[in-house]
C-alpha cells in the first residue's frame, strides 16, 4: 500500500568536464532550483559536484570538453561502459570546440615553446608521470566512444540542458525548440 | 489557369515563364533552403541546399525553371535529413568554431544548422589546415569558414567587375583564391564598400573594426527568427 520507507529508485547521472572550461557544467547549475526538482528524481555517480573518483553502472553521463589526454580516453571509456546514455555536451565535446584551435599545430613545438628548464632556459617538455601524455589533437567525444545525444552550445543554457535531462528522464527524444538550440 | 502553375508539395503554385523553382517558391512565400543563391547573381546551383524532387526526381531549386504541371516536393523527411547531412558534412569540412566567429548568429550555415535541427557535425572532423588572410588594411578573410558558395566570386565578376576572387584546385582540394599578384588580398582591387565582401553568407569575408558589435547576443537575425521566416524580398541577411 505505502510507499513509505521504500527507497524510491532514483536515475543515476555522472558528469564530467575534460578539455574545457567548466562552462556547461556552470550553465548546468544555471538550472538554480530545479536542481531540488532534479534532486527528486536523480543523484550523481562520478561528477565534479560529489568528487565521487570513479564511474559505477549509472543512466545517463554528460560529457564536457573534448578529449585532448591520455586521461581524458580513460574517462570517456570509463563512462561509456557504465552508461546507458552518453550525452556529448557542449562544443567542446561536439567538434572540438576552443582547445582543438591547437590541432594544426605540432604538440612538440607547443610544449617546447611553451615549456623552459629554471635552471638553464632551456626548451624542456614537462615529464612527470602524474602528467597524462597530450593527444596529438582535440578529439571530440564522439571520434573516441559511441555518443547517443549531443547538445550543442557554448554553453547550452541551463534551460536547455533542462528540458534535454527531463526529455531523457521521462523517456522522450530529446528535443530542442529553436531558442534553445545554439551553437555558441 | 493548368498553364501557368506548379505544385510544391501539392499546392498550386504560380509562375512567369523562365522563373526557377526557387524564385517561384519565394514570390509565393515560400521557403526553399539555399546557401549559394543570391537573388542579385546568377545561379550556380553549387550547394545542393535547395534540392528538391521535380516529379520524382532530384534538382536544384535554385536553376530548374519551373514548368506548368510540375509536382514539386520541397518539405519531406526524406529531403530535410539530407539537407542536413549536407551542413553536416560543410562543418567538418572546415573549421567552423561558432563561439569564436563574428558572424555567429547572422551566418546562413549556422542557421540552416538550426533549421535542420543538427545537434552534432556527426562526421570525422577534417581539422583543415587554412590560414587567415589579413593583408587588407579594411577586410579579412578566415579560409577556415568559406563554404565554396562562389558568391563573393560572382558578386566580383559580375557586380564589382573586378574579378578579385577564385576558386582553385578540385574535388576536396578546391579553395578560395585572390587574384593578385602575390595572392594577397591587399594587392588585389577589392575595395569595403565592394559586394563581394556582403555577400558572403558565413563569417569567411569579415569587414575589420566590426567583430561582435553588429548585434549583441538575442538580437542577432537568427536569434529572433528561424532562416525559413526569410521568404520574398525583406531577406534581412542578403539585403545588407
Amino acid at each position: 500500500m505505502s510507499t513509505a520507507g521504500q527507497e524510491k529508485v532514483k536515475v543515476r547521472l555522472a558528469t564530467t568536464s575534460l578539455a574545457g572550461c567548466f562552462g556547461c557544467h556552470m550553465s548546468f547549475l544555471d538550472i538554480d532550483e530545479r536542481l531540488f526538482e532534479l534532486a527528486e528524481i536523480a543523484e550523481f555517480d562520478r561528477s565534479p559536484l560529489t568528487d565521487i573518483k570513479h564511474c559505477g553502472p549509472c543512466d545517463i553521463a554528460l560529457i564536457e570538453g573534448g578529449v585532448c589526454n591520455t586521461d581524458n580516453v580513460h574517462v570517456v571509456r570509463e563512462l561509456r561502459a557504465n552508461a546507458k546514455i552518453l550525452v556529448a555536451v557542449g562544443a567542446c565535446a561536439i567538434n572540438g570546440g576552443l582547445p582543438a584551435l591547437r590541432n594544426k599545430l605540432d604538440v612538440n613545438a607547443i610544449l617546447t615553446q611553451v615549456y623552459r628548464d629554471p635552471k638553464t632556459g632551456e626548451p624542456c617538455v614537462p615529464n612527470s608521470p602524474e602528467l597524462p601524455l597530450p593527444l596529438d589533437m582535440v578529439y571530440p567525444v564522439n571520434e573516441i566512444v559511441r555518443v547517443d545525444y549531443s547538445l550543442p552550445g557554448c554553453p547550452p543554457s541551463g534551460d536547455a540542458i533542462w528540458k534535454f535531462l527531463t526529455d531523457l528522464i521521462l523517456g522522450r527524444m530529446p528535443r530542442l525548440d529553436y531558442s534553445l538550440l545554439n551553437y555558441d | 489557369m493548368a498553364e501557368t502553375t506548379f505544385t510544391i508539395d501539392e499546392m498550386p503554385i504560380p509562375f512567369t515563364p523562365g522563373q526557377t523553382i526557387l524564385e517561384a517558391a519565394k514570390a509565393a512565400g515560400i521557403y526553399i533552403p539555399h546557401l549559394c543563391y543570391h537573388p542579385e547573381l546568377k545561379a550556380h546551383g553549387g550547394c545542393k541546399m535547395c534540392t528538391v524532387l521535380v516529379n520524382g526526381r532530384p534538382q536544384t531549386a535554385c536553376t530548374q525553371k519551373a514548368a506548368a504541371g510540375q509536382e514539386v516536393d520541397v518539405d519531406t523527411p526524406e529531403l530535410n535529413a539530407m539537407r542536413r547531412t549536407l551542413v553536416q558534412m560543410l562543418f567538418i569540412e572546415g573549421n567552423h568554431f561558432c563561439p569564436g566567429c563574428e558572424k555567429s548568429g547572422a551566418c546562413q550555415l549556422q542557421a540552416l544548422g538550426y533549421e535542420y535541427e543538427m545537434l552534432t557535425p556527426h562526421f570525422v572532423e577534417l581539422y583543415p589546415e587554412r590560414k587567415v588572410d589579413a593583408s587588407h588594411p579594411d577586410v579579412l578573410i578566415e579560409f577556415n569558414r568559406c563554404v565554396l558558395c562562389e558568391l563573393c566570386v560572382r558578386a566580383s565578376r559580375d557586380i564589382d567587375h573586378k574579378e578579385v576572387f577564385g576558386i582553385a584546385g578540385r574535388g576536396r582540394d578546391a579553395h578560395l583564391v585572390v587574384n593578385s599578384p602575390t595572392g594577397k588580398l591587399g594587392d588585389s582591387a577589392l575595395a569595403v564598400t565592394d559586394r563581394a565582401v556582403q555577400v558572403c553568407p558565413v563569417g569567411a569575408i569579415i569587414v575589420k573594426r566590426v567583430g561582435f558589435a553588429a548585434a549583441p547576443i538575442g538580437e542577432r537575425i537568427y536569434d529572433k527568427s528561424p532562416i525559413s521566416a526569410e521568404v520574398d524580398v525583406n531577406e534581412s541577411s542578403e539585403a545588407r
